[in-house]
């Protein structure tokens, strides 16, 4: 803060606690020419006003919140840019990004400061953070069948994800199913973390200017198909002649990308597990307009060490027995 | 009766009772938020900010008509529980170019200052469509009607121009396009571009 500003501030802060003080004292002073609790000459129908001051412990009390203030002032950063001599402030103030504010964190540290949130976060981490940190130390696999672990897990999952994917993670349209060993962007460990950390943005585009009506109608034959749904042969087998287009991605054999190692986050359209419906008219508006699914990241919100333990949650929703050792 | 009562004048004159109360109040004024106006710390826009598109401005105003800010408040408290829950605190610098600023009181629902990209597009569009339907225990309303009704843009080039008269740096062609950007666009399109840009900048 400028010097102009800070002395602006102090000075009419003091200003205004002298002129409370001066303003109480000054009326305190009997200027009726009345004393207390005789009639001051004021009578309406038989009702009498005496000259009844404040009682005198309440305007003491005025008093007490003038020195309370005073104090306030010297202990508490109020005045402009003087800190107050406890040096406490509840957050770190100007920060412009996500880097001055860490930067901001070491400072203060540094300078003394007794910064009220730095110290909650110093806390918790020191209460909390090993508990995380124990569990991040350890493999996926071996978290994914710890009672402990997946207690943690299963609170983070119904905070964070439960809002898209369900309580029970079987998800519903539009978001994915997690319960069911069907992987959009790949089911080991080592995806589903990097899932969380970095989240996932799917593209499928709309193909109805590639396609045209008749094409679209084609094509939902042909996928409706591939899960061995019975459909028009003739419209089927026209669809699967343009199925190139969409290979590009789902693969030849509509497997979807994890079956081929590829990271589109294309779904395998052959095992009737469907994202966004299964019936024609759902597949027919998939084609028609596309889908944008999209996961968020969650580095910033949970942290590596939580998120290591909801790896081992979502993974252990699909796997229910553990691998078999060799 | 002493003459000597002054207090007695301003008890007995409410013109001069006004003008003493005004005075005393202005004093609060002139402090707590005066200077917030002109200081560097608060008036410096955080890194990467940038002005509300068309779309979402739109979208803005459809939060303000629909009443969001009486129940979700946008202003992250440094407290490790708000921390932890949405992100890094509010700061000043994010919410520079924001009139009037939407930080509500009210905290009914949860905190929306850093929702932007906390959830996709389709969730908020189901959200708003049912909340129960993602949040079995919301008691969110639903806002079914913002998906059929259209924008046509009419006074989206004002809303921007008046912004930038607030300070907002809008280009002449931000405003020349405002109308086309929005037009045909439903507000519930607005109203998620909206939310999904709001605290981004400190993520």
């Amino acid at each position: 803060m400028s010097s102009f500003w800070s002395a602006w501030i102090i000075i009419f802060t003091l200003v205004t606690l002298v002129i409370c003080f001066v303003l109480l004292t000054w009326n305190l002073k009997n200027y009726v020419g009345v004393s207390e609790d005789e009639s001051t000459g004021h009578e309406h129908d038989g009702i009498t006003e005496l000259n009844n001051p404040l009682p005198k412990w309440w305007t003491y009390m005025f008093y007490a919140t003038l020195a309370w203030g005073l104090l306030y002032l010297a202990a508490y950063p109020g005045l402009g840019n003087y800190q107050g001599f406890l040096k406490w402030t509840s957050s770190n103030q100007g920060i412009l990004s996500l880097e001055e504010s860490e930067q901001a964190v070491i400072a203060a540290r540094e300078a003394g400061l007794n910064v009220q949130l730095d110290r909650e976060m110093t806390r918790a981490d020191e209460v909390y953070g090993p508990v995380f940190r124990q569990f991040a130390e350890r493999d996926v696999l071996d978290l994914a069948y710890d009672e402990d672990a997946l207690r943690i897990g299963q609170r983070l999952f119904l905070q964070n994800c439960a809002q898209c994917h369900g309580s029970d993670a079987r998800g519903q349209r539009g978001f994915p199913n997690l319960t069911n060993n069907d992987w959009q962007w790949g089911g080991t460990p080592d995806k589903i973390r990097e899932t969380l950390l970095y989240g996932r943005k799917a593209a499928m585009p709309g193909f109805k200017d590639a396609l045209g009506e008749q094409g679209v109608r084609e094509m939902t034959a042909y996928v409706l198909s591939l899960s061995g749904r019975t459909v028009n042969q003739r419209d089927a087998e026209a669809g699967k002649a343009q199925f190139g287009m969409c290979a590009a991605c789902h693969g030849i054999d509509g497997k979807g990308s994890v079956a081929h190692n590829l990271p589109f986050g294309a779904p395998n359209l052959t095992n009737n597990i469907w994202l966004y419906g299964g019936s024609a008219a759902d597949i027919t508006e998939t084609l028609v307009q596309g889908r944008f699914g999209e996961m968020p990241a969650f580095r910033h919100t949970l942290g590596e060490d939580k998120v290591h333990i909801l790896t081992a949650y979502v993974y252990r929703l699909s796997n229910p027995e553990p691998p078999k050792q060799n | 009766m002493s003459n000597k009562n002054h207090h007695e004048k301003i008890e007995k004159s409410v013109g001069l009772l006004g003008i003493f109360t005004i005075i005393a109040i202005s004093f609060g004024t002139l402090v707590q938020i005066t200077p917030l106006m002109y200081l560097e710390e608060t008036t410096t826009p955080v890194h990467g900010l940038r002005p509300y598109t068309a779309l979402e401005m739109e979208g803005r105003d459809i939060y303000i008509r629909e009443g969001c800010n009486n129940c979700h408040s946008q202003m992250i408290r440094p407290f490790r529980s708000e921390v932890e829950r949405y992100g890094h605190y509010s700061v000043a610098g994010e919410h520079v170019w924001e009139h009037p600023h939407l930080w509500g009181s009210k905290r009914t629902g949860p905190d929306l200052a850093r929702v932007g990209g906390r959830y996709s597009d389709d969730w908020h569009y189901a959200h708003m469509m049912d909340p129960r339907s993602v949040v079995p225990q919301s008691n969110m309303p639903a806002y079914p009607w913002l998906a059929d009704r259209v924008l046509d843009g009419r006074h989206t080039a004002r809303k921007l121009e008046v912004f930038r008269m607030l300070g907002v740096p809008y280009t002449d062609e931000d405003i020349a396009g405002a109308a086309d950007a929005v037009r045909g666009k439903t507000e519930m399109e607005a109203l998620i571009a909206y939310l999904q840009s709001l605290g981004t900048h400190l993520k």
